[in-house]
Formats: C-alpha cells, sequence, structure tokens
C-alpha cells in the first residue's frame, strides 16, 4: 500500500516489516516518533528508558536473548550511550540490532549541532544514511539484514528533515523472524582484556568485509548525468538538495552507507569527471575520507560546517543564480517559543527571579525560563547538568554561593541522569538545593511517558517512581513540595530551603497545562476600571496578558485561569 | 510538471498541521510525488512554525527556500509578513488578518508593525486576506480556522469538491466532520 509517512514513521515501519521485536529508547528531537510509532504495533515491546544509555544496554540484552532489537535517539544521546556503543562493536550481536540517531543540524530543538557519523567511525560501526521515507523503510530492513550477517550493531542516521518530512512509501508484510537461541560464549561476550584483545582484531576484519559490501552494494549509487565537468558525492538531504539544483546534469555518487566508505567507487567517480564536489551539511566527513584515499575534492571550503544547508545555498555556492522573493521595509519582530499560559513552571521561575538567586538549568521546556521577561537561568548544558554543575559551583566558591544559588531539572531529566548528580551532592555533603520541577510528563518532545508518572509507552499502568522517597533514600533529609501556583508557598519555602545548612530538594509539582486529563479553570477577567496600568502581571510572560490602551487584557482563548497573574495585582484588577 | 510549492505558516498550537496532513491525502491520491516537512519540538511552544508542501512528477528536496513558495497560506497576520521573502514573484498569499502579539511585543521590546496588508500590496504581492477567525467562530469554533483557510486556499486549486470533502473525512474525528466542512465553505465563499 502506498502512503505518506513521516521519515521516522517509516523507519518503525521497517522495525516492523523486519521482525523486530524490542524498542527501547529515550526520546529526542528529532527522533522521538520512530518509537512511539514502533509501540503502535502490537507485535513490538517497546519501552521509554530512563536514559540512552540504559536503552541501548536493554537493546542488546534483547539482542543477546536472539531477538531483532532496537534502540532510537538524538544525537546528543548518543554521547551518553556511547559507553555501551564502543564495546558492542566488538561483541556484536546475537539477534540483529539497528541503533537510531537522529542530527539536528541547524539546531531546531537541540544545545548542539554535533556531526554523529564521528561516532560510527570512531567505534567501527557500519552507519546508513537514508535521503527520504522510502530509503529509511528499505534501509532499516537492510540494517537487519547486514547486523546480523557481519555480527554487529547498524547504526541508521537521520536527522530533522529526513525525520520530519513525509513523502511516499509502499509498505510490506512483516517478515517472521524466529528468536535465535542464546549460547554462553564468554570469549564474545565477556570484554574483559584477554577477550578484548582477541575481538578487536575482528572487528577491524570486519570493517574490511564490510569496506567491500560499500564498494559492490547498490547502497551507495551513481546516477549518471550528461555534463562531466563537475561530479557530485553527498548523502541524505544534501543528495536531494543537489538533485533539486542540477536534476540529472551531473554525475552524482549518492552515499547510503557513511562508514566504511567505498575506496575504489569514489576513485572511479572521480576519474569519470574533471572535478568533484562533495555536499555535506556539518563536519567534512565525505572530503576527509577522499583526502585520505588521494582523491582531490572541494567541499567545506565552498560550504562551511556550520547549519543546515539547503537547495538554495548549494545553487549559490555553486555560482548559480535563485530567485529573490519580496523584502519589506518594516522590522519584523522575532516569535520565539514561550511558555505556555497556565504552564507551572512559570510561577517557579517568577520566584526564582523575585530572590535574585543564581540558577543552574537543564534541558526541558524549562528552559524556556531563560527568555524575557522571567531570565531566571543562568547555564544550560546537557541532561543532568543542572544537579551536578551546582554541586561544582558550590563546593568551589566554599559556601559563599549557599543561599544564592539552586539547580532546575524537570522530572523526565532528573530520571535521566539528575539522580547521579544529586547523589553527589549528599554524598560529598555541598549545601545545595536542588528543584524538581515534576509537571509529570516529558514534555518538551510532546508528552512521553517516564518513570514518575505512573504510566509505560503502551499507555499500560505501572510503578511510579516516588520522587520524595527516593531522595530521602540517597540522604536528602529535607525534601519540600510546592504547588508552583501558589507564588506565597513558593517564596515562603525556597527561602527557607536555600538557607537550610544542609542539602535540600523541593519539589514543585504540578501536572504540564497541556495535558489532556488537566481540568482548567475559567479564564481570569480583567478589570478596567480596577487596573492602573503599573505591569506588574507581565512580569511573568504570560502569552495570555496583553496591554491594550495601558490596561491589561487577557485572551481568554489562551488563558487557563492558572490564577498566577491575579496574585501580582495589588488592585485587585485581575480576578474571577 | 514543475513542483508547486506550499508554505503553510502561523504560531505554534494553532492547527497548521492538520492543513498540511488534508493537503498530503488529496495530492497522494491525485498520484503526485509529495514531500511534506514539518517541525516539531521547542518551536511549537508558541512560536513562529512552518510547514512545507510540495509536489509534481518527481519532488526532491524536503523543503522550500526563499522565492520558490507558489502559495503562502498564513494563520496570522505577521507570520504571513516574516515569510515574503519565499514567496515566488507571480506567487499569492493567502492569510487570517487575525494579529497574535509575539512575546518581545507583549514585553514592549518590539511593536507589532502597523498597516502590514497595505505595505506588502504596496510591494505588488498578490495577498488575499480574510477574517478566518470570524469564520472560524461562526462555524462553531475558533480551532476551525485551518479549515477556513483551506476552504480559500481551494479557490486556487484544481482540485474536486469530492476530493476536498473526502480528505476531511477521512483526517478529522467523526463528531467534528459537519463543523469541519462548513468552516471549510465559509473560507471558500468569503
Amino acid at each position: 500500500m502506498k502512503c505518506l509517512m513521516l521519515g521516522n514513521e517509516a523507519f518503525a515501519r521497517g522495525l516492523y516489516e523486519a521482525g523486530c521485536g524490542f524498542v527501547s529508547s529515550y526520546p529526542g528531537t528529532p527522533s522521538t516518533e520512530i518509537t512511539e510509532c514502533a509501540a503502535k504495533y502490537k507485535e513490538i515491546y517497546a519501552e521509554w528508558a530512563p536514559n540512552e544509555k540504559v536503552a541501548m544496554e536493554s537493546a542488546f540484552g534483547a539482542s543477546l536473548a536472539g531477538k531483532r532489537s532496537f534502540c532510537g535517539m538524538k544525537h546528543v544521546g548518543l554521547n551518553v550511550a556511547a559507553d555501551p556503543l564502543f564495546t558492542i562493536a566488538y561483541t556484536g550481536v546475537n539477534g540483529g540490532m539497528v541503533i537510531a540517531v537522529a542530527d539536528d543540524a541547524g539546531m531546531h530543538s537541540s544545545q548542539n549541532e554535533q556531526d554523529s557519523r564521528h561516532y560510527a567511525i570512531a567505534a567501527k560501526l557500519p552507519m546508513l544514511e537514508p535521503s527520504d521515507s522510502a530509503e529509511t523503510l528499505k534501509f532499516v530492513k537492510m540494517a537487519y539484514d547486514i547486523s546480523e550477517k557481519y555480527d554487529t550493531p547498524v547504526i541508521v542516521k537521520m536527522c530533522t528533515r529526513i525525520a520530519h518530512s513525509q513523502s511516499i512509501v509502499e509498505t510490506s508484510d512483516r517478515a517472521e523472524i524466529p528468536q535465535k537461541p542464546y549460547e554462553k560464549n564468554g570469549a564474545k561476550y565477556i570484554m574483559m582484556p584477554g577477550n578484548a584483545k582477541k575481538r578487536h582484531p575482528i572487528v577491524e576484519e570486519r570493517t574490511l568485509a564490510l569496506t567491500e559490501l560499500a564498494e559492490t552494494d547498490a547502497l551507495n549509487k551513481v546516477d549518471c548525468g550528461e555534463d562531466k565537468s563537475m561530479g557530485i558525492i553527498a548523502s541524505s538531504t544534501c543528495y536531494q538538495y543537489a538533485k533539486e539544483v542540477f536534476g540529472d546534469k551531473y554525475p552524482v555518487l549518492k552515499l547510503g552507507m557513511i562508514n566504511p566508505m567505498p575506496v575504489k567507487k569514489i576513485i572511479d567517480f572521480a576519474d569519470s569527471v574533471e572535478k568533484v564536489i562533495v555536499i555535506e551539511e556539518l563536519d567534512g566527513i565525505i572530503e576527509a575520507h577522499c583526502n585520505s584515499i588521494g582523491v582531490k575534492v572541494e567541499g567545506k571550503k565552498i560550504f562551511g560546517c556550520i547549519d543546515e544547508l539547503s537547495q538554495n545555498i548549494v545553487a549559490e555556492k555553486l555560482g548559480c543564480e535563485c530567485e529573490k522573493g519580496y523584502t519589506l521595509e518594516d522590522n519584523i519582530p522575532m516569535r520565539p517559543p514561550v511558555m505556555c499560559a497556565g504552564c507551572p513552571h512559570r510561577g517557579l521561575f517568577y520566584t526564582l527571579k523575585k530572590n535574585k538567586l543564581t540558577v543552574l538549568g537543564d534541558i526541558g521546556c524549562y528552559t524556556l525560563g531563560a527568555v524575557a521577561p522571567l531570565a531566571a537561568i543562568d547555564s544550560t548544558i546537557c541532561m543532568g547538568a543542572s544537579v551536578s554543575g551546582l554541586h561544582g559551583f558550590n563546593k568551589a566558591n566554599d559556601g559563599e554561593s549557599d543561599g544564592k544559588t539552586v539547580a532546575v531539572i524537570g522530572d523526565s531529566t532528573f530520571m535521566h541522569s539528575g539522580v547521579t548528580g544529586l547523589i553527589n551532592i549528599a554524598y560529598n555533603e555541598s549545601n545545595s538545593t536542588v528543584i524538581i520541577l515534576d509537571n509529570s510528563i516529558t514534555g518538551m518532545t510532546g508528552h512521553q511517558q517516564n518513570p514518575t508518572t505512573g504510566f509505560n509507552l503502551k499507555g499500560d499502568p505501572c510503578a511510579k517512581i516516588d520522587l520524595e522517597a527516593l531522595c530521602h533514600a540517597v540522604g536528602i533529609k529535607r525534601v519540600k513540595v510546592v504547588d508552583p501556583y501558589n507564588l506565597e508557598e513558593c517564596d515562603r519555602v525556597i527561602k527557607e530551603e536555600v538557607a537550610a545548612k544542609e542539602p535540600s530538594v523541593v519539589i514543585s509539582r504540578r501536572p504540564c497545562a497541556l495535558l489532556k486529563y488537566v481540568k482548567h479553570k475559567g479564564a481570569i477577567m480583567a478589570d478596567p476600571n480596577k487596573c492602573i496600568g503599573c505591569k506588574s502581571c507581565m512580569k511573568i510572560g504570560c502569552p495570555a496578558i496583553s496591554i491594550t490602551d495601558k490596561k491589561a487584557k487577557i485572551d481568554s482563548t489562551l488563558c487557563t485561569g492558572c490564577g498566577v497573574c491575579a496574585q501580582l495585582c495589588k488592585f485587585g484588577a485581575l480576578g474571577k | 510538471m514543475k513542483t508547486k510549492n506550499i508554505m503553510i505558516v502561523g504560531v505554534g498550537g494553532q492547527g497548521t498541521l492538520l492543513a498540511s496532513k488534508l493537503l498530503g491525502k488529496i495530492l497522494l491520491t491525485k498520484g503526485y510525488d509529495v514531500k511534506v516537512s514539518e517541525v516539531h519540538g521547542m518551536s511549537q511552544r508558541g512560536g513562529s512554525v512552518v510547514t512545507y508542501v510540495r509536489y509534481g512528477d518527481k519532488v526532491y528536496s524536503p523543503i522550500i527556500d526563499k522565492g520558490e513558495a507558489d502559495v503562502i497560506m498564513s494563520f496570522e497576520l505577521l507570520e504571513a509578513a516574516r515569510y515574503t521573502e519565499f514567496l515566488k514573484p507571480d506567487g499569492v498569499i493567502i492569510t487570517n488578518n487575525q494579529q497574535v502579539n509575539p512575546m518581545p511585543v507583549i514585553t514592549g521590546a518590539a511593536e507589532y508593525p502597523e498597516n502590514l496588508e497595505e505595505k506588502m500590496k504596496a510591494k505588488g504581492i498578490n495577498l488575499d486576506s480574510i477574517d478566518a477567525l470570524s469564520l472560524a467562530v461562526e462555524a462553531g469554533t475558533s480551532k476551525a480556522v485551518n479549515l477556513v483557510l483551506l476552504g480559500r486556499f481551494s479557490k486556487y486549486f484544481d482540485f474536486s469538491d469530492e476530493e476536498w470533502m473526502s480528505a476531511i473525512e477521512t483526517s478529522v474525528p467523526e463528531k467534528f466532520i459537519e463543523l469541519n466542512k462548513k468552516a471549510f465553505e465559509l473560507g471558500k465563499n468569503a
């Protein structure tokens, strides 16, 4: 059947058709929908793991047990899972194992734009890179065959434009792959030095065998072109941009397998054209390979290594004219993402700003607490870095920053890698206050369940981590819970906890306002007779409040009636 | 056939994704090669959002670049103005004339430009502006702005009424089908 599918949806379809039986992932834009879509197939066991390392190790365990398995993550998630990655590259697999990594060139929803292809090279693992949804489905199925034939995990690399673009796919039936028997094999699976030393040469031989595959398989193919004055080497979206600009004019070597790359195929291609241009986003990986095999190419000198490319960028950099649109003289104000009306994080960040605290932030919707007018965050690095960073900050200041500094971290991020930082605070005794923003969901990636929500990926009720008990158990004696809609309570508790002479945790608990089960009160009404236009209510950056004719005005279609603004109004102008 | 480019722009949460879903469905049944590119994640939170819909005999790039859009369908006036650089010289902008203040305007750091419609027309832009919000409310809910705009959009393309109605029927929950059809008709006849 022909249908339109997101790249990620096609990935999940590929998992289904390939007979994959086990999926474990951690959400991260732009990879999340692979696992969400896979969970809709009843034949596939699918789960959200607490983090990417756990997901990859679980998927490896399932492979060891003989099932075709999968784990998916975004580029920065692969940093977290890098530890198992480099060693399962040595052990190889039992049942086929496929790993998805989704890069985010242009940083639509990420904190950096690292190039995941480096990992495939560094870990010596095969990496396939599809260029649309149909190829994604096809490559995932091929990846399982490669995994089992060459005894290796296989990485399939996605990027935002492939993951989040729909294109036409043709689906077929699921292959029923029987579970392979598990046989004890210490030499293969116990990676202590004596065994690992024997596995490393096997990995190198495997790379040679995979290079042969790269030379012969249609994964890497040449699109013919009449004009031999230039040849293009590209993969993924860059292949599409090149074809968009030049059609069939120039020959194109399209690489579907990005590690290992072919040698002879590239040399032959280069010999068939006058010069070779490599078009690739981010780092010059293909270019470096070409240079290493003595093929002269141009690439990064033309395109640079920053941000996404596009058809116009490719065209202009290669000397073609592009159509210009219309330019208005007016300065068009930016429309940055904002915390939603009714967001429970708003009241908490207002309190932190009011108390002039230094705030080490983390990864999630609440990163938006850094934006004006709240502007309450001092740093954002990676998952969990708020908690461990706070410990270092306070230790370095030798007590000077105690009482002035806090960490903020969401429930899902705390489960991911915040709890280890909290253990460090308790163990190494820093006088730190960690605020867990518990909105009962993984928000930013679009509402995924996590170990604190009481539901699993399939939507079934399950064990629910008790955050208070967990904090107590790691050695934090002071654990307080506040309602972030209650500004007076937030202010009082946070003042008390930062002043305390021991580590403490404040759990700011209120479900995300976008959750379907959350019932909203009626919209707040602004009374123009009482409003004096002091703009106190504007300090919280709520998109539902504006000032019109010097009076506060509430957009009743957005307002959830959370009442935070009403607590700021000294004149009683905001109420029901 | 040369690839046709449609951009759907608006404010995160306005329902732009349903519009692209409907369009994609129709284009697929008509036998075109189709690519629909969306934005997920952080920018959805009340930020400026854009969806690219491309169709033709063979579509390569999933995105639309500056100067390439045949049609820009905008859910909000400022967003229409933001993307004029993407419009082809003979393209058309269909926009909801509703204004939604972005945060820099709310905080007073920037001003919402005045008379945007007149300024766009003065540049020679073919602008089709309608009060989609009022029409959506007339149809039954402010959330039906997307179907009002699609109705307006349908005037520029030769897809049959049956094709549109069938796409609506298969894309929205049953209890909202009639409401959405009404919104579509109101937009078309506005």
